[in-house]
């Protein structure tokens, strides 16, 4: 039986550019299948900005108005198009270079300001398009075309960034959890502010391989083995938390006004209310 | 047979996420390294196949017996 | 009561930019622009639009792209390191032709330079800052006053030809008081945005080119489903990997703007009736030169000025009916030599092109430009 959120997608350009096994994929049906379950969220009135990067080709496959910009530049777009039009949602797939190296400004400065945007970012934990090399997310000590001794540039955690910055809402999942990140995702659609999903997802062919991680199978093994629940990691002894294991589901959320509503404030009180 | 499984030959790539999945063996990958059903009266309909896929190429529908 | 009213040039661009139908600007703090944003922050949300002050000069030039394909006319100003920061996406807007207006008051650079004296060393970014081919429209106004008509025209044009188009004024001008009489509304002329002339299902594809070689982009929001990328692409959007494709997006880019020729090449003439000689001149410069000019002519030297209001597309007609018109041509610029060139290329050798540059913070006396044109004249013309 054909599958209901096939329609989201552009079916002439399937199928995807990604390696056999890219998690992206998952991520991607992850996204439309989270569309899907939010009434309010139509192909007309949604669409999907995307930067530069194997993460971003994403745009393209999706049946939406969709915007492939330029590296890094996706939440600058996207804020402009939300502010321009603020019926319209607007969707941001991002992955862990275009987002926190040459996009690093601008994704802090679209928490900060808590423009209504959904961003989800495919952390893959290194730069897949260009070939293998480090990104901000690649973790210590593991290898890349760039740091083929193993990486000593310290990690971020994009989701500790995203709450210091000012998101009002945050969340992570995997590839391995597809149901738990369709949620993660339709969470961020519900809250009106800048939302931050993290999905983490396997590069198979430039980070598994350099790092002998094994089969696209295995990395999403990996993912199950060392995901843990938020609530379970809240309670998870400090000697537990091992260098592996990391927290999935809602890590946080806060009610704070959305630069759209804020701004229209400033229309009222500019006496441009009624233009 | 408890299920009908679906593929999509021309997505599928040969990742082999749903062979390692399939807790029933019921799939295989083929000698051009596509997927190929094996022991479809195994099926369970768990979808997990399908949950995992990252191409869009398996699906599996529950007691579509024909 | 009067309509006059006194403003600096960077305010009439504000004024010109909502007069115009700018609704969106997007921008971050740098002199001598920055009274541009400053008007906008205080005009736009007075007429229902949005200012927003972003966290750097890659990203108010992201933001007026995404506004615009929202459906909104937008601006952004800057000036010598901003320009050079937002080159990329000026490429991006030229690739997906993405309406917008990008203001330079320029500044004396390389770099950091001598904030904020005037200069006009910008001409050649404006035209090849970016990587790739794409042609640019720049247009560079010589008072208050036209300072807001060329706004008016830069966002015009940007619509009409679905191209990024710099504003390439300087400090000089932006920073001038005048007082000037805004037309009322209703008395501009202003560009719509293009719509689509064929639905999805009649085959509708938002890259295929009109009779003027433009595309006729949908709005995000309108139900078109349509992709933009900054990709070379085909009509359907979608990037397409041929030689043909790349050629034929390449040389539309260009013909697109090229087809229309003088029309929107702008220059004036100032006594150049019986002129033999002439100085070509541009924006605050050319206030200068219209003064040394008119010096030389109480002096009996029949020399006239040529002032450039479009910088591009060059206007190399008006300058090779000029080199057949006159004995010598002087261009007088504050810079090491830009126009100069760009003149000398289109006389073509047939008359003599001297230049007079200046590069020291300072603007012209018009005794410097006076100079210039005793030299130029020689001896046998005094």
């Amino acid at each position: 039986m054909e599958r209901s959120y096939e329609k989201y997608f552009r079916q002439n350009r399937l199928p995807h550019m990604w390696c056999p096994g890219c998690g992206n994929g998952i991520a991607m049906k992850a996204i439309v299948q989270a569309i899907e379950k939010k009434p309010g969220l139509t192909q007309d009135n949604t669409v999907i900005v995307s930067g530069i990067g194997c993460s971003s080709r994403a745009s393209g496959y999706m049946d939406f108005d969709t915007l492939h910009t330029a590296h890094g530049r996706a939440i600058p777009f996207a804020t402009g198009i939300k502010l321009a039009n603020p019926e319209l949602n607007v969707v941001v797939i991002t992955g862990d270079g275009d987002c926190t190296a040459i996009g690093g400004n601008h994704f802090i400065h679209g928490c900060r300001r808590n423009v209504d945007l959904t961003v989800v970012l495919f952390n893959n934990n290194i730069y897949g398009m260009t070939g293998g090399q480090a990104s901000p997310m690649t973790p210590l000590g593991k290898k890349a075309t760039t740091a083929p001794y193993g990486s000593v540039d310290r990690p971020f955690d994009a989701c500790n960034l995203a709450e210091a910055a000012g998101a009002t809402y945050v969340a992570r999942s995997t590839a391995y959890h597809e149901p738990h990140l369709v949620d993660m995702i339709a969470g961020g659609f519900d809250n009106k502010g800048f939302s931050f999903i993290e999905a983490m997802v396997q590069c198979p062919t430039a980070y598994g391989r350099k790092n002998k991680l094994g089969s696209p199978a295995d990395m999403l093994k990996w993912m199950r083995d060392n995901a843990v629940m938020k609530a379970a990691w809240d309670k998870l002894p400090a000697d537990k938390k091992t260098e592996e294991k990391f927290p999935i589901g809602l890590l946080y959320q806060a009610a704070a006004m959305d630069y759209d509503t804020a701004y229209d404030q400033v229309i009222e009180r500019a006496g441009g209310a009624a233009k | 047979m408890k299920s009908e499984i679906t593929i999509k030959m021309a997505r599928c790539k040969g990742c082999g996420i749903c062979v390692a999945f399939c807790p029933k063996q019921v799939l295989a990958l083929d000698e051009l390294g596509k997927v190929q059903v094996v022991n479809g009266d195994a099926c369970i309909a768990c979808g997990q196949c399908e949950l995992r896929c990252p191409d869009y190429a398996i699906f599996v529908d529950k007691g579509a017996a024909k | 009561m009067s309509k006059a009213r006194l403003m600096q040039g960077n305010e009439a661009c504000a004024e010109g930019a909502i007069a115009a139908g700018v609704r969106f600007f997007a921008g971050y703090p740098i002199t001598p622009s920055t009274e541009v944003a400053e008007t906008m922050a205080k005009l736009l949300p007075r007429v229902g639009g949005k200012f927003v002050q972003m966290e750097d000069e890659i990203a108010s030039m992201g933001a007026i792209l995404g506004a615009s394909l929202a459906g909104q006319k937008v601006m952004d100003a800057t000036s010598g390191p901003g320009f050079s920061l937002k080159q990329e996406l000026i490429g991006y807007a030229a690739c997906a032709e993405i309406p917008c207006v990008l203001v330079n008051v320029q500044r004396v650079g390389p770099s950091t330079g001598q904030p904020t004296a005037p200069s006009q060393a910008d001409v050649m970014q404006a035209r090849w800052g970016t990587h790739g081919d794409h042609p640019i429209i720049a247009l560079a106004p010589w008072s208050v006053r036209e300072t807001y008509d060329a706004t008016v025209m830069a966002v015009n044009y940007a619509e009409r030809f679905r191209t990024p188009v710099i504003l390439l004024m300087d400090e000089i001008v932006g920073h001038l008081r005048e007082k000037v009489e805004l037309p009322e509304a209703g008395e501009l002329d202003v560009y719509p945005r293009r719509s689509p002339k064929k639905t999805r299902a009649e085959g509708y594809e938002p890259f295929a080119p009109d009779t003027d070689l433009v595309p006729n982009v949908a709005d995000f929001g309108q139900g078109y489903h349509i992709h933009v990328t900054g990709l070379i692409h085909d009509d359907t959007g979608f990037p397409a990997g041929s030689p043909k494709v790349t050629e034929d997006s390449i040389h539309r880019l260009h013909e697109k703007i090229a087809r229309v020729g003088e029309e929107i090449i702008h220059t004036e003439e100032y006594f150049m009736d019986d002129a033999e000689y002439a100085v070509v001149a541009f924006g605050g410069t050319a206030r200068t030169a219209y003064e040394a000019v008119a010096n030389a002519r109480k002096k009996g030297q029949k020399v006239g000025l040529l002032r450039l209001m479009t910088i591009w597309p060059f206007a190399d007609q008006a300058i090779a009916r000029l080199a057949a018109r006159v004995k010598g041509i002087m261009v007088a610029e504050l810079n090491y030599g830009q126009v100069v060139n760009e003149v000398r290329r289109a006389v073509n050798g047939h008359c003599p092109v001297e230049f007079c540059g200046k590069y020291n913070m300072q603007t012209f006396e018009p005794a410097e430009i006076e100079a210039g044109i005793d030299a130029l004249c020689g001896e046998g013309n005094k």
